[in-house]
C-alpha cells in the first residue's frame, strides 16, 4: 500500500530545513560507524591476538639421555620455550619423562586430562594420581580410575647427539591436546 | 559563621538544587512496617564501597607482574604498614559481599519483589550479581600463588571443553599459549577496570530503579500482583507510608555498619588470606582448591557422572543464568506472599542446602587421594600384632604400593576408596584377588604392578583384617577367628 507513495519525490523542503537535517543525520551515523569501526578493529585485534597469532609448541632441551635410566619415569623441570621475559616462576614448566625397558621415550604433560591440576607419579604402585579429583593413571599415561576423560597428553620428544628434547611451551586441553 | 554556612549552602543549592530535586528523593515515600528484611542491598552496596576504596589501596602496592606478585603479596602481608589488614579486609568483605548479595536476591525471590513492575531491577541485579562472582574469581587470581595457578588452569581446562571454539577461548582467557604474565595482566585489567566499571553501570539504574519503582511493600497473602490494578494499591500504601529517612535509612546504615564491624572484625581475627605457596609449575604437589564460594563448583565436578560431566560444566551455568533472567517473565504476576508461593520456598531450601552440603563435601573433598598417606601414615600398632611373616609383608606391600592413599585403616589414610578396617568382612579371599588385580569400581588393576608373591602375602593381610570373634567371609572356621588374636578391635 506504502510502495507507491514511497516512489514519489519528498515535498519540496520548506527553507531547505528538512533536508537538511537528514542529511546531517546520516553523516552523523555513517560517520560514526566508521569511526567506531575505525577505533574497534584494533581493539578487537589487540584484545584476540592470542588466537590470530598463536604460536606453535618449540623445542625445549632436556638433558642426556643418560639421566633417564631404563624402565623409569623421572619428573623433569624446563623452561617454558614460549615464555615472556616477565613470567616469573611460572616459566618453568615441568614433564614426566618415561624410558621403558626399550629404551624408547614417551613423555607426559603433568596436567590431568580431567581439569588440569599437576598429577604426581607414585614409582611404589606405578600410578600417576591427581590430587584435585582422585584421577589416576598407569605407568604408560592410560587412565586407571576416576573422572579423567583420555590418557595423559604426551609431549613430543627426539634424541639428538645424545640429548632428549621436547616440543612444549601450549597447555593441553581436552580439544587441543598437542 | 552560620551565615558562612548558610551562604555555601545556598550557593549550593541553587547550583545543584537540592532543596527541589534531591531531598524529595531522600525523603520519597516507601510503604509502613518494611523491617529488617530489607537491609541486605545496602549492605552489599556498602560492602562494595569498602572493596573499591581498599582495592585501590591494594594497587597501588601490589605488582601485576607475574614476577613479582607473589613478592608484592608477601611484601604487603609483612612489611607493608598495615597491609596485612587491608588485604584481610579486601577478602572478608568479597566474602561478605558474595553472602549479603545472596540473602538480598533470596529476600527478593522470596517475597516476590522481582514481580511486576520490578522486573528490569532484578535483571540488573543478576549482572551485579554476574559482576560479584566474577570479581570474587579474578580476584583469587591476583594473589598469584599455588592455587591460583592451578585454579586457572581448572577454569581453562573447563573452559576448552566448549565445542569448536574452546581451545581458542583457553587462549584468550590465558593471553597467550600457557598461564603466564600475560595472563595475570588480563586478569588483573577485569579484575580492577573492566568488572568494576561493569558493576557500576549496572548499579547506577538498579539504584534509579528502586527509587523510580518504589520498595515494594510487604506481601500480603491473598494479595497478588495484577498490572492492571498494581500501581494504584501501590500508590495508596505510599499514600499511607513515611518517607525513607530518617527511619528506613537508620536500619540499613544500622545494619550496613554491624556489617563492616563483622567484616573488620574477622579480617583481624583471621588476617589476610595467603598467598600460598609459589606459583611454580615444577612444584607437582600441589593441590589446588578455591575459595569457599566455588568449592560447591569443585565437588559437583568430582561427583558428576564422567559421561554427562562436560555438559554439565558448560550448560548448567548458562540454564542458571537463563532460569533468572527469564524468572520475571516467567512468574512476574500473581501472588508474591511466600506463604502462598511453597515452590519458590522449596527452591530457595533445596538451593541452600545443596550448596551447603557440596560446599562441605568440596572442603574436605573425600575423594582425593591423601598423596602422603603411603608414608605418613603408619599400619595401626594393633593390626599387625600377632601377625604371621607372611601377613607382614602383605602389610608393607599395603603400604609401599600406596594403597593408603586411598584407603583408611581404621579411620586413617585416604578416602577415595572404602576403609578396609573390616574388608575381610565384606570380601571372600578370591574376592580380594580379583580387586587386587582387576581393580574395578573406581580401582585401579594392580595386577601388572605386583608380583605373585605380593599380591598373595598383601590377599592375606587383608583377610587379617575381621571384626574380633567374626569369621572372614568365605571361611567356616569359626573357632580360628575366635581363637584369632590379630582380629583388630578398633579405637
Amino acid at each position: 500500500m506504502n510502495a507507491p507513495e514511497s516512489k514519489t519525490p519528498p515535498a519540496e523542503p520548506v527553507l531547505g530545513r528538512p533536508h537538511r537535517r537528514s542529511m546531517l543525520g546520516w553523516l552523523s551515523v555513517g560517520l560514526g560507524t566508521l569511526a567506531t569501526a575505525a577505533a574497534g578493529a584494533p581493539i578487537l585485534g589487540y584484545l584476540l591476538s592470542p588466537i590470530l597469532r598463536t604460536p606453535k609448541n618449540e623445542w625445549a632441551e632436556i638433558g642426556p639421555v643418560d639421566d633417564f635410566p631404563e624402565g623409569e619415569t623421572r619428573l623433569v623441570d624446563f623452561v617454558d620455550p614460549l615464555h615472556r621475559p616477565w613470567d616469573g616462576e611460572a616459566k618453568n614448566l615441568a614433564a614426566y619423562v618415561r624410558r621403558n625397558a626399550e629404551g624408547e621415550f614417551t613423555v607426559f604433560s603433568v596436567n590431568c586430562t580431567h581439569l588440569g591440576c599437576p598429577v604426581s607419579w607414585f614409582p611404589q604402585s606405578g600410578l600417576f594420581l591427581c590430587p584435585c579429583h582422585g584421577g589416576v593413571y598407569y605407568e604408560n599415561g592410560e587412565h586407571a580410575s576416576g573422572p579423567p576423560p583420555r590418557a595423559l597428553y604426551t609431549i613430543e620428544s627426539r634424541v639428538q647427539d645424545g640429548k632428549l628434547a621436547i616440543r612444549a611451551g601450549r597447555l593441553p586441553t581436552l580439544q587441543a591436546p598437542g | 559563621m552560620r551565615s558562612i554556612v548558610q551562604n555555601v549552602f545556598e550557593w549550593l543549592d541553587h547550583r545543584l538544587a537540592i532543596r527541589s530535586a534531591i531531598w524529595p528523593i531522600v525523603t520519597h515515600p516507601v510503604p509502613r512496617g518494611l523491617g529488617w528484611f530489607y537491609v541486605f542491598g545496602s549492605a552489599t552496596l556498602t560492602l562494595f564501597i569498602v572493596q573499591l576504596i581498599t582495592g585501590v589501596c591494594l594497587a597501588v602496592v601490589y605488582v601485576p607482574s607475574a614476577a613479582d606478585a607473589y613478592t608484592s603479596l608477601e611484601y604487603l602481608n609483612n612489611e607493608q604498614p598495615l597491609g596485612w589488614l587491608l588485604r584481610a579486609v579486601h577478602y572478608w568483605s568479597a566474602s561478605g559481599m558474595v553472602v549479603m548479595i545472596a540473602l538480598h536476591m533470596t529476600r527478593v525471590f522470596l517475597m516476590g519483589a522481582f514481580k511486576y513492575p520490578r522486573e528490569l531491577t532484578w535483571l540488573l541485579g543478576v549482572v551485579l550479581l554476574l559482576c560479584t562472582l566474577g570479581l570474587a574469581f579474578t580476584g583469587q587470581v591476583l594473589r598469584w600463588d599455588q592455587d591460583a595457578y592451578w585454579g586457572l588452569g581448572v577454569g581453562v581446562a573447563m573452559a576448552g571443553r566448549v565445542p569448536v571454539v574452546g581451545p581458542s577461548i583457553v587462549h584468550i582467557l590465558l593471553g597467550g599459549p600457557n598461564i603466564g604474565g600475560e595472563t595475570l595482566s588480563r586478569f588483573f585489567g577485569l579484575h580492577v577496570f573492566v568488572l568494576p566499571g561493569v558493576l557500576i553501570a549496572a548499579l547506577a539504574p538498579h539504584l534509579y530503579l528502586v527509587v523510580r519503582q518504589g520498595i515494594s511493600a510487604r506481601p500480603k497473602p491473598g494479595q497478588p500482583v495484577d498490572p492492571a490494578t498494581y500501581q494504584a494499591e501501590y500508590d495508596a500504601e505510599l499514600k499511607a507510608g513515611e518517607p525513607f529517612f530518617p527511619k528506613d535509612v537508620s536500619r540499613d546504615a544500622i545494619f550496613s555498619a554491624l556489617t563492616v564491624l563483622v567484616v573488620f572484625g574477622l579480617a583481624v581475627a583471621f588476617g589476610p588470606k595467603g598467598p600460598n605457596g609459589h606459583p611454580d609449575p615444577t612444584i607437582v604437589q600441589a593441590e589446588p582448591r578455591p575459595d569457599w564460594e566455588f568449592l560447591p563448583l569443585f565437588a559437583i565436578l568430582a561427583l558428576s557422572p564422567p559421561e554427562m560431566e562436560t555438559a554439565l560444566m558448560l550448560v548448567m551455568p548458562v540454564v542458571g543464568i537463563a532460569i533468572l533472567i527469564l524468572l520475571p517473565f516467567i512468574s512476574g504476576k500473581g501472588e508474591r506472599s511466600p506463604r502462598r508461593r511453597p515452590i519458590s520456598v522449596l527452591i530457595v531450601l533445596i538451593f541452600f542446602v545443596t550448596y551447603g552440603v557440596l560446599g562441605y563435601l568440596g572442603n574436605v573433598a573425600p575423594w582425593s587421594p591423601q598423596m602422603d598417606a603411603w608414608s605418613g601414615e603408619p599400619v595401626p600398632v594393633a593390626m599387625i600384632k600377632g601377625l604371621s611373616p607372611q601377613e607382614l609383608q602383605g602389610a608393607a606391600v599395603f603400604q609401599n604400593k600406596t594403597c593408603r592413599n586411598c584407603h583408611a585403616l581404621d579411620g586413617t589414610g585416604g578416602r577415595r576408596g572404602p576403609d578396609l578396617t573390616f574388608v575381610a568382612d565384606r570380601l571372600s579371599n578370591g574376592e580380594l584377588i580379583r580387586q587386587v588385580l582387576q581393580g574395578g569400581g573406581n580401582m585401579p588393576a594392580y595386577g601388572k604392578q605386583l608380583g605373585p608373591a605380593e599380591v598373595e602375602a598383601l590377599v592375606a593381610f587383608l583377610e587379617t583384617l575381621h571384626k574380633a570373634h567374626e569369621p572372614p567371609v568365605g571361611t567356616d572356621d569359626a573357632v580360628k577367628a575366635t581363637n584369632d588374636t590379630a582380629a583388630f578391635k578398633p579405637r
